[in-house]
């Protein structure tokens, strides 16, 4: 029989204890912003299978004030969501290597956010296109 | 130990850089067994089933001569091969916290070491830990055992490559394994 009684300190609020966990836990959870608006985008795919009635009553719905607002807040999210994402790229990738040279973990971090915006833009300028008819 | 409620090496935290003072407490994640002391044998435990030893892929008799590596492959695995077993990536890891029998991210990085030194054919022996309960996705890459470790070892990137690994395993296991290294030389 073992004597020995080790303590072990409990866990509860562990996230509270280091900044570090807070921001970890503040981008975790800005994962729930990302999935209300793949959401709100699903609701829309249904209402455009609904006929041009419900289509047009969630075009209005988006374009309303309140919407307009918590869709900004989710951009928001979303940016911040994607900037840590990348942060934390290099930890996930196996070592790179340039002209025998490692590349650096910031530099991994810069071309993940430049593909991320030149992706975006892409997207957006096709749409944009699409949407004046050419 | 605990140094103002961070990781940090004792041997390494100057009081002269505390002037307002500083608490220090045993080492997180660990049972304390008095004061400052933690039990490690959990720790001690994880390094051995990692199997932290060259598995030659073929038995090589003395007479064929040692295993040779180049800098160039001693360089592949080199900054894993720096960790110092110090434990700090382990108390800045809440997953290790929430789940003792995790292996962890130092463990987990002297497996890398080992999977990735041209000398060694035991990748496939040490899948097996890798992929269970007690495997890589415990971790949520959090990063902070990267963050605390003094040595560069990046723990972390240990974890994570191990597992796009293990999924590589899961579902193209038909697959001759793209690693055929750990023959004689």
């Amino acid at each position: 029989m073992n004597a020995r009684k080790p303590y072990i300190r409990p866990m509860a609020g562990w996230w509270r204890r280091n900044p570090f966990f807070i921001e970890y836990m503040v981008h975790e959870g800005t994962a729930f912003f990302v999935l209300a608006y793949a959401l709100e985008l699903l609701a829309g795919l249904i209402c455009l299978t609904q006929g041009e009635a419900a289509w047009n009553s969630y075009r209005a719905f988006v374009a309303s004030a309140p919407v307009l607002i918590i869709n900004l807040a989710i951009f928001a999210a979303m940016l911040y969501h994607g900037y840590t994402w990348f942060k934390i790229m290099p930890r996930t990738l196996p070592p790179m290597k340039a002209g025998g040279q490692k590349v650096a973990a910031a530099t991994i971090t810069a071309v993940g956010i430049a593909a991320a915006v030149g992706a975006s833009a892409l997207v957006f300028a096709v749409l944009w296109f699409m949407g004046r008819g050419l | 130990m605990m140094v103002d409620g961070k990781p940090a090496l004792a041997c390494k935290t100057f009081l002269r850089d505390y002037p307002e003072g500083v608490k220090i407490e045993a080492l997180a994640h660990f049972p304390i067994e008095r004061d400052l002391v933690v039990v490690m044998d959990s720790f001690i435990e994880k390094l051995a089933s990692v199997k932290p030893y060259l598995i030659p892929k073929e038995a090589k008799s003395l007479q064929e001569g040692e295993y040779l590596q180049t800098p160039a492959e001693m360089d592949v695995y080199s900054q894993f091969a720096g960790c110092i077993n110090c434990m700090l990536c382990y108390a800045a890891c809440p997953q290790v916290g929430l789940n003792p029998d995790f292996i962890g991210p130092g463990a987990i990085a002297l497996l890398q070491r080992y999977n990735l030194d041209s000398r060694d054919g035991g990748a496939d022996e040490r899948m097996a830990l890798i992929n269970s309960q007690v495997g890589v996705f415990n971790c949520t890459a959090v990063g902070y055992c990267s963050e605390v470790c003094p040595k560069m070892v990046d723990p972390a990137n240990a974890v994570n490559i191990n597992k796009m690994a293990s999924a590589r395993d899961f579902f193209f296991r038909f697959l001759p394994s793209p690693d055929q290294k750990g023959g004689c030389k």
